[in-house]
């Protein structure tokens, strides 16, 4: 890690000024993810009575589990659908909002604020607007003849979830392609349409691949969002379900542990979340760190 | 753009109008639900005009909510939100600065450990580690209480590794000076320091902001007391009946939307500022 190099001696301020943060961080953050790693090797009985230390049965037992299996794939899908969906859509708005001139801050303006809306709030709003008994959109399927019910069908109430998810997360890969457009220099672009080419030819082959960076940054935002911060979402509209059909990891763990009080279980979730959001973290740290040094 | 083409223009104006309809839909739909009478809405179909019972629900909500569900006044619990949003953005720009200028400008013994344990929680969200977390909440007796809602979510590193960058980045000539002219390091963090660092500090502000008024499952978990509900939770009380009111629940919407949409509105520059610094 780099340094000043010119400091201020201490001997004990520096622990007084870090002191807030460090008690707070060890009390509520080191002490629990410690906690969920010790209890992840332990069994308890059905009252809680016996706690046995089981070592890594606990994860052995999730991987023959097929509904820890069916969750990881659960997890995937609306992952994967919610990532597609609203950094296409963002795309599409950011490329086309930087051709305007005079527009521009209105359209963004108008496109930024969905930002601001909780999760769980955007869950509520798309789940009133599907509602199968008054919402609009199912009574409009109704007559292209689908019969649109989030309650009994998985499909549709995944769906359900991707598309408020995404629609949250539209602004946010919005504002970070706009920036990425803006920083392509001008001439680049005005060299190849004097040469002919077309602004489809010109997307593809100058603009897309020199957005490589941000769509790489965005996927991995993404995909930790849709799986981390989703959860108020998943809660507020389907629960997991219909029939697990939208129990993605993150609902798993706070419906085995506080509902289903399987400690064990939930701990061990809980662990290899922990893994997967670290690795996670650094993929994108290593990319924040490329992009502070240049 | 570098050719001019009319026609391209308006088709990206109908592409841009689109995308702004779509994005705007589900709240257009809240606000127009949340003008009608309940036999109103459960009448078929959901009307896209707005109806006459705009100012019954919004005051019927702000006053007396949905006392059946046991959910409180939307004043009371807008009221309990902004506290919780702005403890938290307080707390956590406060101990972020402090613990910032600490590891810049400070050589110390177990600095690098210190670091780490800051950097180890960058990021890892709550949810992940909910049960034992809220154990220790509930060992500490803060269950039910404001402390409770906001004290374990400050918890997290992102602006602690903002302000080091950005300190970084201030120049080495004026600690010199500082130094030069006699100023101890709390009159440096004071008086240089803090004054320089005032538009990050916005910028944060706006998104830490919006990160404590929009927090769902923490709220959920540690208040059972109406007292202390949430607007964003208190809203999932209401859906979770049996026949839900929808006209107020699409009130009390509307009323937990519009504070933190109002703050990007008027913000927009600073929360941008904030955002991408935050992720470059």
């Amino acid at each position: 890690m780099q340094t000043k190099r010119m400091t201020y001696p201490g001997r004990f301020l520096p622990y007084a000024l870090l002191a807030p943060q460090v008690i707070v961080t060890l009390i509520f953050f080191i002490w629990p993810a410690g906690q969920a790693l010790y209890q992840s090797l332990l069994r308890e009985d059905a009252f809680g009575l016996k706690t046995t230390f089981v070592g890594l049965e606990n994860f052995a037992r999730l991987f023959r589990d097929g509904s820890y299996l069916n969750s990881l794939s659960v997890t995937a899908v609306f992952a994967i659908g919610t990532t597609l969906l609203s950094m296409t859509v963002a795309l599409l708005m950011a490329s086309t909002v930087n051709r305007m001139i005079r527009s521009r801050t209105t359209y963004t303006t108008l496109l930024v604020w969905p930002y601001a809306i909780a999760p769980a709030l955007a869950g509520v709003l798309w789940w009133f607007i599907f509602n199968p008994s008054i919402g609009i959109v199912p009574y409009m399927l109704e007559m292209v003849g689908y019969r649109w019910n989030h309650r009994n069908s998985g499909s549709d109430a995944m769906l359900l979830v991707i598309f408020a998810a995404a629609w949250k997360q539209i602004s946010y890969n919005f504002l970070f392609f706009l920036a990425g457009l803006q920083s392509i220099p001008q001439s680049l672009i005005e060299a190849a349409s004097i040469d002919g080419a077309s602004p489809t030819k010109r997307f593809w082959t100058i603009i897309f691949p020199l957005l490589t960076p941000t769509t790489f940054f965005l996927l991995v935002v993404n995909v930790v969002y849709a799986m981390f911060d989703t959860f108020a979402i998943i809660h507020a509209t389907t629960a997991g379900g219909p029939a697990q059909a939208t129990n993605i990891l993150v609902y798993k763990v706070y419906a085995d542990g506080f509902v289903g009080l399987n400690l064990g279980s939930s701990a061990a979730q809980s662990v290899i979340l922990m893994v997967i959001v670290v690795a996670l973290t650094m993929i994108q740290f290593r990319f924040i760190e490329r992009r502070v040094n240049y | 753009m570098v050719e001019n083409r009319p026609w391209a223009n308006l088709i990206a104006h109908i592409v841009l109008i689109s995308g702004v309809a779509l994005v705007a839909f589900p709240v257009y739909v809240a606000i127009i639900a949340s003008t009608h009478s309940l036999s109103g809405l459960l009448q078929g179909t959901l009307p896209l005009l707005p109806g006459g019972h705009g100012i019954e629900n919004y005051t019927r909500m702000w006053q007396s909510g949905v006392s059946n569900a046991g959910a409180p006044p939307a004043a009371q619990m807008l009221w309990n939100s902004f506290i919780m949003a702005m403890a938290i953005t307080v707390g956590k720009l406060s101990i972020s600065l402090l613990s910032a200028f600490a590891i810049v400008y400070f050589r110390f013994r177990f600095r690098m450990f210190f670091f780490w344990i800051i950097f180890v929680t960058l990021m890892l969200p709550v949810e992940v580690r909910i049960i034992p977390t809220f154990q220790v909440a509930a060992d500490l007796k803060m269950l039910n209480s404001f402390a409770g809602l906001s004290i374990p979510l400050i918890a997290s590193a992102t602006a602690t590794f903002l302000f080091r960058q950005f300190f970084m980045t201030i120049p080495e000539e004026m600690l010199e000076a500082a130094r030069v002219d006699g100023a101890g390091p709390l009159k440096f963090f004071k008086d240089i320091l803090m004054p320089l660092s005032v538009t990050n500090i916005a910028a944060l502000f706006v998104i830490m902001f919006i990160y404590g008024w929009n927090q769902y499952l923490w709220p959920l978990i540690i208040t059972t007391d109406p007292d202390y509900y949430t607007i964003v939770m208190g809203i999932q009380r209401m859906t979770s009946e049996e026949n839900p009111q929808w006209q107020l629940v699409m009130a009390a919407v509307v009323m937990a939307a519009l504070p933190p949409v109002l703050v990007i509105l008027f913000m927009q520059r600073l929360f941008v500022k904030g955002l991408t610094e935050t992720e470059k």
